[in-house]
């Protein structure tokens, strides 16, 4: 009896220890590239461009970041939905079905350098298109696409027998059941999985060095839509070096005066940016599933 | 196969009886569901043997026996529910209105509008109590706000809801009603895509006393309109609410069967069969 409370003690503490733990270290990353980076981070920094002889700014590098997230979700999540809802529902347990799921996990887990080496061999050379946003969205879709599909299959799959059954009880058919009932309840394990992937990419270097780019951004024209053209920063063939390369590069040219604050205040940003996706993405699941499950 | 008669017991509820025990086949009422040779397997097991049932129009069926005899396995086979359950096969008839439900020009979706299903635990969805209501009638079709209206306000009504939800229905969850109301609501849902019948499976097994007698009272109401089916583990409760009793059992292969059915007043003071008799005072001494 002592020894079951004791060991009950002793586990919730462990556990608290842990909770501690990951906060405290969450907080003294986001505290170090903050204070880091203050007197750094300015207007002028954010929506700047870069330069050689001043600290300059980061802008086409935040927009390129933005740009090929916006578009690699654009790839992954209607996709990774649908193949996650056929492999949930659908596709059934046979040796085929297990055979992609087991794929599924290995192609996400490949070294996103191998992945970049490809995308190299296919989005830039195969393609003729050079280095290109789209290049870099796809070569991320490669080893996202595989975990979209899985998390929404598990979050599908999580949802109890006996909603499904209510639903199917009062004649309605398996895709009705499916669309209001199931992935409504499936959204928040959605949500999970947009933001796990969403920060796979905004982090991503090496897919990306070899498929949208480390060039320095000249300075873009925001008001040039032409999507064709590869000077527009709205087009999906410009070069897009992101955040995350330009840290990279920064740090392994080692060059200039300004690199370590400039790298300080472009990680500030990016933490910044991670923990407003998340955030963001969250409200959006909320907002989504009252309207799913809502009066359509 | 004894068919002593054994004597009314003084503890069984107080009910009228007929001088003639009734044939467990012939009825006054005309049949609304029949079931002729009903087997249920689970992959090689056969969990249901054999069974013929009547099971008239406009009255409360009720199946009892011991648990794991097959009631579930057949109340799922009149909405054809066992077509969804991996492994399980389903041999015999079963008609509705005299109609094969397993006919080859018969949509199971269509068996399932015609035949409602109350689960053993309340599962409402997760959305406004309105929302619950009118999800039948919207997926079959109905967009129109007015007749949603009143679809959502007669089908409350009827399941006994309307007067403790009236006021905040249209923004409330169903999911923040207590375990008994959220049964009536599942009731209410079923009854809004206009079920012949509506089968019920243990309803109040995870409601308390009073949430109880409401279901019950709430189903004398529904008789007038529908037959129903309830499978219940409550000796008393089969007493007080049914009409009729199907006592069901294992056998030695433990697949479940029907030992007797009859007017529940017979079945609970003057059954025919030795292991009614057993059964119900089992649980009544
Ligand atoms: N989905 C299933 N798969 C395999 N066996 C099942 C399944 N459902 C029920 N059974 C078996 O069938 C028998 C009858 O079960 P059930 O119809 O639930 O009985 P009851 O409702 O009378 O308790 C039991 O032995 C049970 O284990
Ligand atoms: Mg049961």
């Amino acid at each position: 009896m002592k020894r079951t409370l004791y060991a009950d003690t002793i586990a919730t503490g462990a556990l608290w220890a842990i909770a501690i733990l990951v906060v405290t270290i969450l907080g003294a990353i986001i505290l170090h590239f903050l204070f880091a980076s203050v007197g750094t981070i300015s207007l002028g920094f954010l929506f700047g461009d870069p330069s050689d002889t001043s600290v300059g700014g980061i802008g086409p590098l935040l927009w390129n970041s933005i740009y090929i997230l916006v578009l690699t979700l654009l790839l992954t999540v209607p996709l990774g939905i649908l193949g996650g809802i056929y492999m949930a529902e659908y596709a059934g347990q046979g040796p085929i079905p297990n055979m992609i799921r087991l794929s599924q996990e290995l192609i996400s887990s490949v070294p996103s350098i191998v992945v970049g080496l490809f995308g190299l061999a296919l989005f830039v050379n195969a393609t003729h298109w050079s280095f290109t946003a789209l290049g870099g969205a796809l070569a991320l879709s490669i080893f996202n696409l595989p975990l979209m599909t899985r998390l929404t299959e598990q979050a599908l799959r999580a949802v109890p027998r006996d909603e499904r059954d209510g639903s199917l009880a009062l004649g309605t058919t398996k895709w009705q059941t499916i669309r209001h009932v199931v992935l409504p309840l499936a959204v928040p394990g959605i949500v999970t999985g947009v933001i796990l992937t969403a920060g796979r990419i905004f982090g991503e270097a090496a897919a990306l060095l070899f498929t949208s780019g480390v060039a320095t951004p000249p300075h873009y024209d925001y008001l040039d839509f032409s999507l064709g053209d590869p000077r527009s920063p709205w087009s999906p063939f410009h070069a897009a070096t992101t955040l995350s390369v330009y840290i990279w590069k920064l740090n392994s040219e080692g060059l200039g005066t300004f690199v370590r604050q400039i790298s300080d205040a472009a990680a500030a940003v990016l933490v910044i940016m991670v923990l407003l996706f998340n955030l963001g993405a969250r409200w959006l699941g909320r907002v989504l599933q009252r309207r799913v499950t809502g009066a359509r | 196969m004894s068919i002593a008669d054994p004597p009314a017991r003084a503890d069984a509820p107080e009910v009228t009886r007929p001088t003639v025990a009734p044939s467990s086949l012939s009825t006054s009422a005309p049949i609304k569901l029949q079931a002729r040779g009903l087997n249920v397997y689970y992959g090689a097991k056969r969990a249901v043997r054999d069974v013929d049932l009547d099971i008239p129009a406009n009255a409360i069926m009720s199946f009892i026996g011991p648990s794991g005899c097959g009631k579930t396995s057949i109340l799922r086979c009149f909405d054809r529910m066992n077509d969804l359950v991996p492994g399980a096969r389903v041999e015999g008839t079963i008609m509705l209105n005299g109609e094969d439900i397993n006919g080859r020009d018969i949509l199971p979706v269509e068996v399932r509008r015609r035949v409602g299903l109350v689960f053993q635990r309340p599962n409402p969805f997760p959305m406004t109590i309105y929302d619950n209501v009118a999800y039948g009638p919207r997926r079959h079709g109905t967009s129109n706000r007015a007749a949603l209206d009143e679809i959502v306000e007669s089908c409350l009504g009827r399941a006994a809801l309307w007067d403790e939800v009236k006021d905040d229905y249209r923004k409330k969850s169903g999911l923040s009603l207590s375990g008994g109301q959220q049964q009536r609501l599942c009731i209410a849902r079923t009854l809004a895509t206009e079920p012949d019948v509506v089968l019920m499976d243990e309803p109040c097994s995870a409601l308390d006393p009073i949430a109880t007698l409401k279901i019950e009272e709430l189903m004398a109401d529904l008789r007038a309109r529908y037959t129903i089916v309830i499978v219940t583990h409550n000796m008393q409760q089969a007493a007080r609410v049914s009409d009729r009793t199907a006592f069901f059992t294992m056998g030695e292969d433990r697949s479940g069967y029907l030992v007797e059915v009859g007017d529940t007043s017979e079945i609970f003071t003057n059954p025919r069969e030795r292991l009614t008799e057993d059964y119900v005072s089992g649980r009544f001494g």
